[in-house]
């Protein structure tokens, strides 16, 4: 029996004599019979009771009920079969709310009609996706017939492209500024990360607050003189400050993992460039980027990832913004789904799909990525 | 024989669990002021004249009975009793009452006005009844417009006057705003019948929008461009997502704040003794001088389990001393026939303005065009609602022109009608 961390050292045989006297089942201590030696445990061969062996008696009680029947099953099913059996329960979970509703909502996105149910709804086939992709003019949404689903693609596509490329400039440089040696860095990292713990409604509140007519902003410009500003109803200054928050909350975030990457990378290399008297900026292409690559695309993926799913911010900052300039696909969905009284859970279906299916592309990407990866390393 | 108990015991426990108790009555209540408290104190008087049903008060925000509530009972589920704005919408989820309740002709007597309200086209079913027939209407703040010089226009001023009038106040005492208009189709619909506009077609199905609304909507976007109606209202959400610009008046940046008599019990609690302000009814068009009526109504849900107990707590709700209590608590008009008709009304409100300005309200009853009393009762209300709210909104945001603005409306309108057609 391996000694637990918290194993009482035994000394003299009065506490053996005492333990010897308690009754002990046979199959207490994984089936062996222990012989209590007065030697004080020396025996290697047998085992001596201790605290964890008490506490551990009942659970080994139950194990040795299991092993019978599971034994049978892998004799049975072998050692597949006894994967999958263990896997079966999260298998089971994650086909009922995961496999399930994707597949219901797929062919929910191919009815149509205003009853909820899907057995109430009509079958169209295609029709939502042809409503949803009838343009006249893929780049100008309002000469397409769902101009509002266009405007959220069009908004989506800038948002990610914009919030991921500062996202990851920002996180690499603070990343970047924290792998050095600063007094009281880890108060500093500390700093970075924490907006990453507020609660999405949280961030949008407290900016919401900051931005709107009356708030801090406008009382700080006020104060120094300048004129305070409707940020939040000039459509173009309401787009830039969904990026602003969003970088906000989530930079620390990627800073951290590109921290991590840093400082995987080996102290020599630095030094052998330091004797070599290399440029700062030549470090960083040629040692710090190249080793930091596999890190930086893993955070890439990531924050596409997770930005052509925006929605809970940006729907506290600006409800969708003046008109619908930040109206995201996640808002689109779910106020033609269920919000708006015009309401059309079929075409709501289709889009989701259609926003999953970008998903499903980047997820594949970062998977690729992945295997590259784990190549590599075999060689 | 251990088996078969346990398993007896777990089927009896997953009973008693899951299944509502007899005797359990829930109502998803929202307030816009005080009603939620006076309910509250209503449903204690209620169990303990009722020892055997107990009621559950579930106080929501707005949004979650327009937003939520709908899909809920899309699913069948749901509370007994709701109190819905969106009644005529969702008709066809609420329970007949009729064989239910004590005395049908005493329903039929005192709420049966704005029974079509609240049952599909051509049934004959008691839903529920009234909490208030609201009327929409305007709210000046007479200090600034004393403090301006300027003073309020009469009760057949227009909204040109009021436009001129409200500009002039802004200009003067430097307010944020003139004028202001709730971010909802149902409010905005006043203005655009009193300039003769007809939503319902020949057919009964919604029509195009007709010149009388297009006037008025080109007027709108008109002022919200140069200043005059506030646009942060209109603008700061996207859809059709109510937002009521109450708080801009009750702190003072507004002269002039179209909104509706719900508000009076909210207005004289928050603004108290800080400024004077009335209630003007509402400005007149070529066509009328009309606001539109509406109100929230205490319906039952046809997915309840306890029908019986809903019944016997709509009675008891629906008595006239209960509502007479109740609108004079809440500083409600009640939507009760006896009620209305023996008047008298004691509002319970030291504020002197409150009880004018309702007054003032129960006065503007008189100016209803015809068309706006049968609003209400077309179940295509809601829909031409949220297609010129969302659309308005993004013109106002400088997203849409307006004509384009229209043609969505029409086309927003007409898909809704054909989805719903099949």
């Amino acid at each position: 029996m391996p000694l637990a961390p918290f194993d009482l050292p035994l000394k003299g045989g009065d506490r053996l004599g005492a333990l010897s006297r308690l009754h002990m089942p046979s199959h207490f201590g994984g089936g062996e019979t222990t012989k209590f030696d007065g030697n004080g445990g020396e025996d290697t061969t047998m085992t001596t009771p201790s605290l964890s062996a008490i506490l551990m008696a009942p659970i080994n009680a139950i194990m040795r009920i299991i092993d019978a029947p599971l034994r049978r099953l892998q004799k049975a099913t072998g050692i597949g079969g006894m994967a999958a059996f263990f896997l079966a329960p999260n298998m089971l979970i994650f086909g009922i709310f995961v496999l399930l509703p994707l597949v219901i909502n797929f062919v929910y996105s191919m009815t149509g009609g205003t009853a909820f149910f899907l057995s109430e709804r009509d079958f169209i086939g295609g029709a939502q996706y042809s409503r949803l992709f009838e343009c006249q003019n893929y780049l100008d949404p309002m000469s397409c017939q769902e101009d509002a689903f266009w405007t959220a693609v069009g908004n989506t596509f800038w948002f990610v492209v914009l919030q991921v490329s500062l996202m990851i400039l920002t996180a690499l440089i603070t990343a970047l500024i924290l792998n050095r040696e600063l007094a009281a860095r880890s108060f500093w990292r500390a700093v970075f990360f924490f907006p990453v713990l507020l609660s999405p409604v949280v961030v949008g509140l407290i900016w919401k607050w900051i931005l709107q007519r009356q708030g801090l902003l406008n009382f700080g410009l006020y104060q120094f003189g300048m004129d305070p500003y409707t940020w939040l109803t000039d459509r173009s200054w309401t787009f830039a400050a969904t990026i602003g928050v969003s970088l906000w909350a989530h930079m620390g975030f990627y800073a951290l993992i590109i921290l991590a990457g840093l400082q995987a990378i080996p102290k020599d290399l630095y030094e052998a460039a330091e004797m070599d008297g290399t440029k700062p900026a030549r470090v960083f292409w040629r040692i710090t980027l190249p080793l930091l690559a596999p890190n930086l695309l893993v955070v890439v993926v990531l924050a596409l990832i997770k930005s052509v799913q925006v929605f809970d911010e940006i729907y506290v900052l600006t409800g969708g913004g003046p008109g619908t300039s930040t109206l995201f696909l996640t808002q689109y969905i779910y106020e033609t789904g269920f919000a708006s009284a015009l309401r059309n859970p079929g075409l709501a279906a289709a889009a989701s799909i259609l926003m999953g299916g970008v998903l499903v592309v980047l997820t594949l990407i970062q998977l690729g990525i992945g295997k590259r990866g784990e190549n590599k390393g075999k060689r | 024989m251990k088996t078969r108990s346990l398993v007896a015991g777990l089927a009896l426990a997953l009973l008693t669990s899951t299944a509502a108790h007899a005797g359990d009555v829930r109502i998803m209540w929202y307030s816009d002021g005080v009603e939620g408290e006076v309910m509250k104190d209503l449903v204690g008087r209620f169990m303990k004249e009722n020892p055997g049903i107990s009621v559950i008060l579930d106080n929501v925000a707005y949004s979650v009975i327009k937003e939520q509530l709908p899909v809920q009972l899309e699913a069948g589920n749901g509370p007994d009793i709701a109190r819905v704005t969106a009644i005529k919408e969702l008709s066809k989820h609420w329970l007949d009452l009729r064989p239910l309740v004590k005395d049908a002709k005493y329903w039929d007597d005192n709420f049966g006005s704005q029974a079509d309200w609240m049952r599909p086209d051509g049934s004959n079913q008691i839903s529920g009844f009234m909490t208030q027939i609201t009327l929409t209407g305007g709210y000046a703040n007479k200090t600034l417009f004393d403090q301006a010089g300027v003073p309020i226009p009469g009760p057949k001023a227009t909204w040109e006057d009021w436009a001129a009038a409200s500009k002039k106040v802004q200009e003067s005492q430097q307010v944020p705003f003139a004028m202001a208009i709730d971010r909802s189709g149902h409010r905005i619909t006043a203005p655009l019948l009193s300039y003769g506009a007809n939503y319902v077609g020949s057919d009964g199905k919604p029509a195009p929008l007709d010149k009388g609304a297009k006037d008025y909507l080109t007027k709108f976007v008109g002022w919200a461009d140069d200043g005059t109606v506030s646009k942060d209202v209109w603008v700061s959400a996207a859809g059709s997502t109510y937002r009521a610009a109450a708080d801009d008046f009750i702190n003072g940046q507004l002269a002039f704040y179209y909104s509706g008599s719900w508000q009076v019990a909210n207005l004289a609690t928050k603004i108290g003794n800080n400024f004077d302000w009335v209630a003007v009814g509402s400005p007149c068009g070529p066509a009328a001088c009309t606001g539109m009526p509406g109100g929230a109504a205490l319906v039952a849900v046809k997915y309840t389990k306890n029908q019986e107990d809903v019944a016997t707590v709509m009675d008891w709700f629906a008595q006239e001393k209960i509502v007479k209590e109740f609108s004079e608590r809440t500083l409600f008009l009640p939507g009760h026939k006896a009620v209305v008709d023996k008047g008298g009304l004691d509002f319970k409100s030291d504020n002197e303005q409150a009880k004018a300005a309702l007054n003032v309200f129960v006065e503007s009853t008189k100016t209803t065009s015809e068309a706006a009393l049968k609003l209400p009762g077309w179940r295509w209300s809601d829909t031409v609602y949220a297609a010129i709210v969302t659309r308005i909104g993004q013109t106002l945001a400088g997203e849409l022109k307006i004509d384009d603005a229209f043609t969505r409306i029409d086309a927003d309108i007409a898909q809704k009608v054909k989805d719903a057609g099949k």
